[in-house]
This record gives structure tokens, sequence and C-alpha cells, in this order.
């Protein structure tokens, strides 16, 4: 069985032509379907890949199935795309898997992706197995190095920011200024890690209102927002207003019934909403977007460290498919062996069933079926290993010869 | 010399590599971390290893010197530690204690503390009472080291250290909690051990160590009090220091000059 895949990608493809061949989820199983045999299409903003499994033709099948789906684009994304093969294509997906391929190393989405990928797809044995240890290798690289514990967008750093300070965000009350997209990105990562979101205050009403009642928050004119500081863990503000939202007074009034609680203040907007002043306040720490951008580019070069690691776990992952792809070589001669050794063993039992008693012939069948076991588990490991090392079809050849496996009347 | 006596050497030699190793994770966090965790952890069972065989050979207490004060203490304040330092969150802490307990442990070895010697017959509450007293000042010790590290993240939030993401340190919520929480049992034990301490009292004893004692326990008491009222955070964290300036300069003279 060969491993086949083609695909495009952010790496070199134009997002012009990757739009063409972009496909959701029921499109994705579709496709597989229709592909026939083993097939997964994988396909998300910055990739789609088909994953085949098949003796042969299958590069040709691939690269034609994609190239008809960019329609009259098809001449130019067969040219754009990549063509991988056996160890080559597992060794591809395997970094998919643990995000070594995407545009942010380390990015948690694409394992979820694989998986869905996966679930729909059409997986045969071959491709059952290759996609259960890619997303064995993802999970293992997650798991084993830090390269995903780093934020890599402003709203995911907000909201790290935020635990640094108040480490559990349950019951942490988030004040939102401002109902746009960058505030509510904001929003869903601080809730995603428990936060709450109390109030959302916009200068249109209407947008603020439709904006909490998605998020299960109260909506407040922006001009009245001074008042609800005092019982705020983080302000976000990312408003459109040329002046500041919030001075340095409001919050030095609000810090007066805090009791010495800590207000992160996390300012989206550029012109900026807050005052900077704001941050030399006791137990005040204000964020700008600069301020955040730094740390996201800081954050990111470490996770290019780790990923040095993550290549280290995913090669290992990657030899172990290989040793059990190679090893399919050897199976059939290794389980037409045991079965012959079976039938001579049941037969020799037939020919003293009348001789022994029913003990008695539990006894021996145990026995015989101890001897053979243990004589065939070195044969089997050996003919394995060598399969991983390549020498598995001579070494097969020379099992079949010796036990005239495959004859039409083997010597008994 | 007896064989226990040289436990001390490993001891010291795997503090010092601790804290060397924690200045490692700070430059970037994994492997120094992990090594400077299997230091802690070696170091103390050498140096329990040690205080085992300090405490067959002697037939009384045998930290009653200061320095066998010192070993005994450093052993706790390691021990304290050891509950929160392997954590990856908290390895950061280890930057605080374990150089000053890699110094302390050479202090005592220095002045003899961590030798195998028949100690003088000592009382059983007096034993105790001194034990109690240096675990409470133990705990009090890692208080502090929480309160420095608290106050180093809280500079490096309000400065916007780029890299303020990438060193794992506990969140400022989470030390100001832990701290005080420290600061509590510190106090219940030196609570306990002022009680047995009382029990061996005899009128005319009292001296200035005693009133020094009385004096941190104060201090750390009103801080407890200010905290009720709303002093958390870095104020809390400065009152912590200032009462473990108290502990550090002012307790070993007048309890061993």
């Amino acid at each position: 069985m060969r491993l086949t895949l083609a695909g495009v990608s952010h790496h070199r493809t134009p997002i012009e032509l990757r739009e063409r061949v972009a496909i959701d989820l029921d499109a994705c199983r579709d496709l597989a379907a229709r592909v026939g045999g083993e097939a997964v299409v994988l396909s998300t903003c910055n990739r789609t890949e088909l994953y085949l499994a098949r003796e042969e033709h299958a590069e040709e099948e691939a690269v034609r199935t994609l190239a008809e789906l960019a329609d009259d684009r098809g001449a130019e994304l067969a040219a754009a795309l990549y063509r991988l093969r056996d160890e080559g294509a597992a060794l591809h997906l395997f970094r998919v898997a643990a995000g070594l391929d995407s545009l942010v190393p380390g990015e948690g989405e694409i394992l979820g992706q694989v998986r869905t990928a996966f679930e729909a797809g059409s997986p045969g044995p071959f491709l059952d197995r290759l996609f259960r240890q890619a997303l064995h290798a993802g999970r293992r690289v997650r798991l084993e190095t830090a390269i995903g514990e780093s934020p890599a967008s402003v709203p995911s750093a907000a909201a790290a920011l935020a635990q640094q300070v108040f480490e559990d965000l349950r019951g942490s009350r988030v004040l939102l200024l401002g109902a746009g997209k960058m505030s509510e990105a904001t929003a869903r990562n601080l809730v995603s890690r428990g936060a709450e979101i109390a109030v959302v205050a916009n200068r249109t009403l209407e947008h603020g209102e439709e904006l909490a009642r998605r998020l299960g928050a109260r909506a407040l004119p922006l001009d009245a927002v001074a008042h609800e500081l005092a019982e705020a863990d983080v302000v976000v503000s990312a408003t459109s207003s040329s002046d500041h939202v919030l001075s340095s007074d409001d919050v030095a009034a609000a810090l007066r019934t805090r009791r010495g609680r800590p207000l992160l203040l996390l300012d989206l907007a550029v012109p900026r909403d807050l005052d900077p002043a704001i941050n030399a306040l006791e137990g005040c720490f204000l964020y700008d977007v600069d301020d955040l951008e730094a740390v996201v580019a800081e954050t990111i070069s470490g996770r290019r460290s780790e990923a040095a690691r993550a290549e280290r776990l995913v090669e290992e992952e990657a030899a172990r498919f290989r040793d059990w792809h190679a090893s399919l070589d050897v199976v059939p001669t290794i389980a037409s062996l045991r079965a012959l050794v079976e039938e001579i063993r049941d037969g020799e039992l037939a020919k003293a069933g009348g001789r022994l008693s029913e003990r008695e012939r539990r006894h021996v069948e145990s026995i015989t079926s101890q001897i053979l076991a243990k004589l065939l588990h070195l044969p089997t490991i050996r003919m394995k290993e060598a399969a991983a090392a390549a020498d598995g079809v001579v070494y097969a050849d020379v099992v079949r010869h010796l036990f005239g496996l495959g004859e039409e009347e083997p010597r008994r | 010399m007896l064989v226990a006596e040289l436990l001390v050497f490993p001891a010291l030699l795997a503090y010092g590599e601790a804290a060397f190793a924690y200045a490692g994770e700070l430059r970037g966090p994994g492997l120094a971390g992990r090594l400077a965790t299997w230091g802690v952890r070696l170091g103390w069972l050498a140096q329990t290893a040690l205080l085992v065989g300090q405490a067959v050979s002697a037939e009384g207490f045998p930290w009653g010197t200061w320095a066998g004060s010192l070993n005994l203490f450093v052993w706790l304040v390691v021990g304290a530690y050891l509950i929160w330092g392997c954590t990856p969150r908290y390895r950061l802490l280890g930057l605080v204690v374990m150089p000053l307990a890699a110094v302390l442990l050479a202090l005592a070895w220095a002045g003899g503390g961590t030798a195998v010697v028949e100690g003088e017959r000592s009382g059983p509450v007096l034993a105790v009472h001194a034990a109690l007293m240096l675990a409470g000042f133990a705990g009090l010790t890692l208080a502090a080291g929480m309160a420095a590290l608290y106050l180093w993240q809280e500079r490096r939030l309000k400065r916007h250290d780029r890299g303020v993401l990438k060193v794992r340190v506990p969140a400022l919520g989470t030390l100001d909690r832990l701290a005080a929480r420290t600061v509590v049992g510190s106090l219940v034990l030196l609570t306990l051990g002022i009680g047995f301490g009382a029990a061996s009292f005899e009128r005319g004893d009292f001296d200035a160590a005693m009133a020094v004692t009385i004096g941190i326990y104060a201090v750390y008491a009103a801080l407890l009090v200010l905290r009720h009222e709303g002093w958390s955070g870095r104020r809390a964290a400065l009152l912590n220091l200032a009462g473990f300036a108290l502990v550090a300069v002012v307790l070993p003279i007048t309890h061993f000059a």
C-alpha cells in the first residue's frame, strides 16, 4: 500500500488560488467518498490536502481531483500542488497535526481540524493508522513541549496577561468598552478562561446591547462606565473615540473603594482610549496595543525555539509509522507461517485424538500451543525488524521458500 | 569525621546547582528548571540523611547552637519550598529560596552546625520549642520569598516587560494569597513554639531575644490585620519584607551573638 499526498498551503500558494480549493467539512466528506478507496481531505483556511492510500495511480488521481475543484484555474493549481509519498507524506501530516507547518508555529486549532477531517474522511486500515498516529504526535507535542503555551495573537495575549495578574479568571468581572470585533475577540478569549463579561459600554447603545446579549452582559452608554470601575477586574477598551474614554482621575477615584484589588486595563484602540498616566497608579496595569504586540512577538520567538524539540518528537513518531508501514511487507508471510504450523498441529492432534483422554488432550493442546508460540516469536520479531531495515522482502521470500508457503502441496 | 558528616557536601553541591539552574530557568524555561528541581530534591534528601545522622548520634537536641539551628532552619525552608517548588509555575520561587539556602548551609557548616557530635542533654519541651520556632521562621522566610517574587513580577508587569509571558511565574493574586496563608501558618507555629517556651519559663528569664521574637510576632500579626483592612498586593509585600528583615537581621544577633 502506498501513501500519496497532494495539496496547497499558505507556504507557496497565494490566497486567490487557495480559496478555489477551500471547502467545508461536508464537501470534504463528499469528496473523500467520491474519490473512492482510502481517502481523507483536510481543508482549512491555510491549506487543502488530499491523502490517498492505494497501490497505484494515486498521484494522478489526487492531482486531477484537486484541479477539478479549482475549475478554470485547474492547470495553475496543478502546477502549485506539492506532492509527497509514503514517509514524506506521513512526516508532513505529523508536522501539520503538531502545528509545525502552521502560520503561527504550535497553534492548537489545527489538531482539531485534522481530527475532524479524519472523522469525515473515508479511511481504511492504512489511513486510520496514519491519522491516529498523527493525532497522537500532535498531542505529544502539545504535552511535552511548551510550543502551544504562549499566546500568538493580541486577544489571547490580553487574556494570558489577565491570568498573570489574577491566575484563575473564574469570577473575574470584565468591563468592555466598545462593541467592535477586537473587543469581542478579546472578550471571548477571556470568557474561555472563565471570566465573566459584566458590562458592554458603547457610544451607540444598540450595538452595545447586541454584543451584550451575545456575551450575557449588561449594556451601558460609554459615559456611564466610570461608576462600573470599582467592581471590574479587567477593562478592555477598543472604541473609535478620538479622546480618552477613561482618565487617570476616573480610575484613581475607583481605586479608593477597591481595597487593594488589582485592575488590568487593556487599551486595544488607536488612538488610545485610556490615559497612559493610569499605569502609574498603584495596583493598575495598563497595556496598549504596542505593548501587547511586543509581548506576542516575544512569545512567538519562544515558540520557534520550542519548535526544534517538537520536530524531534514528530520525527520519532514518523519513524514508528515507517516501521509499521515496512512491516506490512512481511505480515502476509508471518500470517501464512502461523497458519501452516497451526494446520500441522491440528492435524497431529487429530491423529492422536483417539489415544488420549479429554484431560490429556487439553494438556497436549496447551503444551503444543506454547511450544509453537515460543518457536515463532523470535522469527516474527526478526522479520519485522528486517522489514524496518528494508530487508523484509528478502527475509519473507526466504521464509516462504523454506516452509513452502503458497505452494500447492507444501512438504509436511 | 563520620560518614554522615560528609553528607553536607552533596547537599551543598545540590543546593548550589539548583541556585544556578534557577538562574538558567529565568533565561529560558525548560531543562534548567528540571535540573534545579532535582537539585533541590537530592540536596534535601542528603541534608535529611545528615540530620538523621546527627539526631541518632546525639543524646539530646543536636541543633542547639546557632550553626546547628541554621542547619535545621535551612532544611525546614527547603522542605517547605518543595511543597510548591516542584510545579513548573512555582519554580522561580527557588530563585529566591535556593541561593539563600546554599549560603546559610555553608555558614552552618563553617560554624560546625553540621558536625555529628554528642549533644547536650536537653529536655523534650525545649527541643519542641526550638523546632517549632525554627519551623515558624522558615515559613516566614518562604513568605518573604513570595513577597519578593510578587514585587519582581509586579515590576515586570508595570514596565511592560516583553518576556512577561515567557517566564512562568505564579500570578500576582496567587502570590499575595499564598504569602498571607504562609504567614498565618507560621504564626500558628510561632504561637505553639512560644507556648512551649513559656512552659519552661522562669521569672527573670525574659531577655532581648524574647522581646525581639514577640516584636516580630506583632509585626506579622499587624500585617494580617492590615491585609484584612485592604492592604493587599504591593503594600502587603513590602510589609512582609520589612518583617523578614527583623527576622534576618535582629533575630540572629539577639539569639546567638
